[in-house]
């Protein structure tokens, strides 16, 4: 049997208390104690453990964090004495696009690296904006034009990054000409330089760990590259604002792959770049702007193949009037490539939204070839995505994170994306995550649903 | 009917084997109060220090909020959950109000406030537990009809004409449905709801459970499902009403569960995690429930996806001839979720032989799925209704089959909707579980399981829900629910529900809805 693809998944539990999403509030001075207490029948014991964190005088009083909600003690209390509520603190973390269920789903990801499973039907809005108004395919009964599931294991979530030739190239004397290599990735994600992260080596080191143990990539500025040791140069992917290459060139030459900040002399700095290191993966880091379209195309026929399209935190576009969303973006970017007959020549890194597995087979699903995250590596570390600036004091603390552990976060967090990955193409019947590209087919979008389904009830 | 004292290896019967005696259950709506002391509503009720028993309250209250029973000197605790809430100020028995004492006060229960997502809203789970109780829609309030998830059943509407077309009486109303259309000499089953139960599997419930819902489908002559976790032998005497799953695990499938009953369904995939097939985790897998399935106690237990015996509409075929010729007289029922080409696996079951093909949308229950499946993969039952009812009506082929939808059928209006958008009749689990007392917690999966005592097969556990209870709780419910589709049909003047199917000019969506429509909604 071939070699696996593993993420070494180690439980890496919180640092601090979570942010747990009940409370339950008592009125204790009607309590008649009764010794019957419901609180000591609590099926999960939760009372018990909370007793134990309580009883030290030196804490607050804070609310159970892993109370479920199932209401026996509030409908069992002798005197009726007991309500439940909804953690305010909960209802406070993130912003609108990173909703609590997301944040407090992603820390358990990143503890356990499991993929969350509840009881019940699902629990949300029917749809939402964004990827929330995209379904998923499954194959009802596998058939042969399907590629049938023969073990999830066997299931491949690799992408190829670099310049992908359609066609063998000879040189004038008939002899094979060279291609420029291209790099292949385990899983569809690269972990981008966070928004925002407070002033940390740990971070910086954690985030290139990770890269190196998923066998991925991890965007970082030149400056930083040198917090990799030697074994992990080749899991960078350093970022140039600006020229600096002969600065560099000793790391250039270890890199295999190097992104720029899209601009006028795009073109001529990925020369510069080759000069240096022929073998180097040269990225267009394009910001997602109403006309990122026509600058792919350009870029394209500059000779530019890899290209990494940025949207905003919340997947939208930047500097347009009434922004699209990612989605829509790409799925326009990547038709276009088709109609110009260069799409496979081309490979689309897509980030800025990427918040929850999902997401990442709906954006490879939307026409992009992998995706790069970087929000959701600081909520693996703790992060409630606080709205504003994120210049005041972290209530996470994450500038104290050890290395290590913030490594471990990291992965296991990615762990537990790729074992969703997998559930959803294994759905699908699809055994590869290069096939789902732009398979839009694998996918029911809810304006054509509703038109569909609804069309008729209007009048 | 085939004595029960003769052997059951006796191929009597017709080569089918002796059947036990029916046990019928009474279609009777009687009062089923909430299990725990401290039933939840809307309104908290307090009473302070300050009372003096005077007992005006008592006398006041026509909802039974307050009581002093005869001999008593003090007037019992608020039984709040009775209480309307501030809209009781506009009368004249408003206890805050009129108690001398201004011992009594009012506020919302947090409680009622922290319960519920948009699917499920807080007013859907207590209004469910009010019809479990009592039979009946909740008089005010509540809003019982829709949720709140912005989408799907709960943006389409009714569009009553302003007065009913043809006078109709209640009691002319049909609610009935044939479920075999096939004209195949296989018998014509009739249910008096169009509505019956979904498939649980013992091991995801309890056995209590389990005998709740199948007496309740006695009581009202309809249907619930054994899930595929085997054929427990207290089920036998309601055999009439219950439905064999099988599904791919193959667990606890014999040839005897199959014969005993009427319908047959095949399980290829559910909703909730379509494509993915099912797992029992390891605790849950007692002795009791091993031995059902014929595995050791224990091991997590997985369903795999799909039937690796099927791989084409022909296999889908032969698998339905199996149980054809395993139970002559019993009628087929395709289990399928929601797929972008849903319609033409309804085609392709029509054609291996369904009687039902049954559409599970992907938002519908489960004892245990991936949070990334519920959400994401397959469409919801919305969607799935109306593009397999035009598809099988383009076909020529819609009459000849019954289409059943479920996943997210929550209420009585839910059930009319899918039927307008063009299905026959639905299947309800989460609705029946709520009745029994389920929050939707979510802990199903874990450790020992529900901490309500449903979804459970812990032995101390599973004692919360007593069988009599449950039984009249869940008869209750569809009491209630055949009064709602009783009162649309009379109002739409419209005899048979039947009659209701794929019209969907009775409807309306809230996003295209004309002016004056969106305006009255």
């Amino acid at each position: 049997m071939p070699k696996r693809y593993h993420v070494p998944i180690v439980p890496a539990p919180a640092r601090f208390r979570p942010v747990g999403k009940y409370g339950t509030v008592d009125w204790r001075e009607d309590c008649s104690r009764c010794k019957n207490c419901v609180k000591l029948q609590c099926v999960y014991d939760v009372y018990r453990s909370e007793y134990a964190y309580n009883s030290d005088p030196s804490l607050p009083v804070e609310p159970p964090f892993d109370c479920r909600a199932c209401l026996s003690c509030i409908q069992g209390c002798t005197k009726g004495l007991l309500s439940l509520s909804v953690n305010p603190e909960y209802l406070a973390l993130g912003d609108d696009y990173w909703h609590p269920d997301m944040i407090a789903a992603t820390w358990d990801q990143a503890e356990t690296g499991r993929i969350p499973v509840s009881g019940a039907g699902y629990r949300g809005p029917f749809s939402g904006p964004g990827f929330d108004s995209i379904w998923t395919d499954m194959s009802e009964i596998v058939r042969p034009t399907r590629d049938g599931i023969h073990g999830r294991e066997y299931i491949n979530t690799s992408v190829d990054i670099g310049p992908k030739p359609t066609h063998l190239v000879f040189g004038p004397d008939g002899e094979l000409g060279t291609a420029r290599p291209i790099l292949e990735v385990p899983v569809p994600v690269i972990l981008d330089i966070p928004p925002w992260a407070p002033p940390s080596e740990a971070i910086l080191s954690a985030r290139i760990a990770a890269a190196a143990a998923l066998g991925t990539l991890t965007v970082v500025r030149p400056s930083d590259a040198a917090a990799a040791t030697p074994d992990q140069i080749s899991s960078l992917a350093p970022l140039f604002e600006e020229p600096e290459f002969t600065q560099h060139e000793s790391m250039l030459r270890g890199v295999r792959m190097v992104e720029i900040a899209d601009g006028a002399n795009t073109l001529s700095h990925s020369e510069q770049l080759h000069a240096i290191n022929p073998d180097l993966v040269v990225c267009a880091r394009v910001r997602l702007e109403p006309a990122a379209t026509e600058r792919v195309w350009s870029l394209y026929q500059g000779g530019i193949k890899v290209i990494h399209l940025c949207a905003d935190t919340q997947g939208r576009e930047i500097g347009a009037e009434r922004p699209r969303f990612v989605k829509d973006v790409l799925r326009e970017i990547h038709v276009r490539l088709i109609q110009e007959g260069v799409r496979d020549e081309v490979t689309l890194i897509a980030s800025g939204g990427i918040a929850l597995p999902e997401h990442v087979a709906k954006a490879i699903i939307c026409g992009a070839d992998l995706v790069a995250v970087g929000v959701p590596l600081m909520v693996a570390l703790g992060c409630r995505v606080c709205p504003g600036d994120h210049n005041g004091s972290c209530p996470a603390d994450i500038q104290s994170i050890d290395a290590s552990y913030a490594t471990q976060r990291m992965v296991n967090l990615m762990g537990a994306w790729h074992s969703q990955l997998i559930e959803v193409l294994g759905a699908m019947g699809i055994r590869e995550v290069r096939r789902l590209r732009g398979e839009v087919g694998r996918a029911m979008f809810q304006e054509d649903l509703e038109r569909e389904a609804f069309g008729d009830l209007g009048g | 009917m085939i004595s029960a004292v003769e052997p059951k290896n006796a191929r009597a019967n017709n080569g089918r084997l002796p059947r036990t005696p029916q046990r019928p259950v009474e279609r009777e709506v009687r009062p089923a109060p909430d299990r725990y002391r401290n039933p939840i509503g809307r309104y908290k009720v307090r009473r302070s220090a300050d009372c003096r028993s005077c007992g005006l309250c008592v006398e006041l209250c026509p909802h039974g909020v307050h009581q002093k029973p005869a001999g008593y000197s003090l007037t019992l605790r608020p039984r709040d959950y009775l209480c309307i809430g501030p809209a009781c100020a506009e009368t004249d028995h408003f206890c805050i109000e009129r108690c001398p004492n201004h011992a009594l006060s009012l506020a919302r229960n947090p409680t009622a406030d922290a319960i519920g997502d948009p699917r499920w809203t807080s007013d859907l789970i207590l209004s469910t537990w009010h019809q479990a109780e009592t039979g009946h829609a909740p008089a005010g309030g509540l809003e019982f009809q829709h949720g709140a998830s912005g989408g799907g059943f709960d943006k389409l509407r009714f569009r009553f004409p302003e007065q009913p077309p043809v006078a109709l009486d209640a009691g002319e109303i049909d609610t009935g449905l044939e479920l075999n259309r096939r004209n195949d000499g296989r018998p014509r089953v009739h249910i008096d709801l169009p509505v019956y139960g979904g498939g649980m599997s013992f091991g995801s419930v309890s056995i209590h459970t389990m005998l709740a819902r199948a007496r309740a489908a006695t009581a009202w002559n309809t249907f619930s499902c054994t899930g595929e976790g085997g054929y427990p032998e207290r089920l036998e005497p309601y055999d009439d009403h219950m439905i064999t799953q099988v599904a791919t695990g193959l667990f606890g499938v014999r040839e005897e569960t199959i014969q005993r009953v009427r319908i047959v369904e095949f399980k290829y995939a559910q909703g909730a995690k379509p494509g993915l097939g099912g797992h029992l985790l390891g605790d849950k897998n007692t002795p009791d429930v091993a031995r059902m399935r014929q595995a050791v106690a224990g091991n997590a237990l997985f369903s795999p996806f799909p039937f690796h015996s099927v791989y084409s509409v022909e296999d889908h075929k032969k698998h339905l001839d199996w149980i054809k010729m395993t139970n002559p007289k019993a009628l087929v029922s395709v289990k399928v979720s929601t797929p972008t080409d849903v319609d033409m696996v309804a085609v392709g079951s029509y054609f291996a032989g369904a009687h039902i093909i049954h559409l599970d949308g992907s938002y519908g229950g489960t004892g245990a799925a991936p949070d990334i499946a519920k959400k994401n993969i397959a469409m919801p039952i919305e969607y799935a209704v109306p593009k397999v009812h035009k598809f099988l009506v383009a076909e020529g082929i819609r009459d000849e089959v019954v289409l059943i939808a479920s996943g997210g059928i929550r209420t009585a209006h839910d059930v009319l909707k899918a039927i307008a958008l063009g299905a026959d009749s639905v299947v309800v689990g989460t609705a029946e579980l709520v009745a029994l007392g389920c929050i939707r917690c979510g802990s199903c999966e874990s450790g020992r399981g529900c901490a309500r005592g449903i979804a459970t097969t812990d032995p101390e556990l599973m004692l919360q829900v007593d069988i009599d209870w449950g039984t009249q709780r869940l008869i209750n419910l569809f009491a209630a629910w055949r009064e709602q589709f009783v009162d649309v049909l009379r109002r739409f003047g419209m005899p048979s529900i039947a009659e209701f199917r794929g019209r969907t000019d009775c409807l309306y969506h809230l996003d295209y809805a004309k002016e004056g429509e969106a305006a009255r909604a």
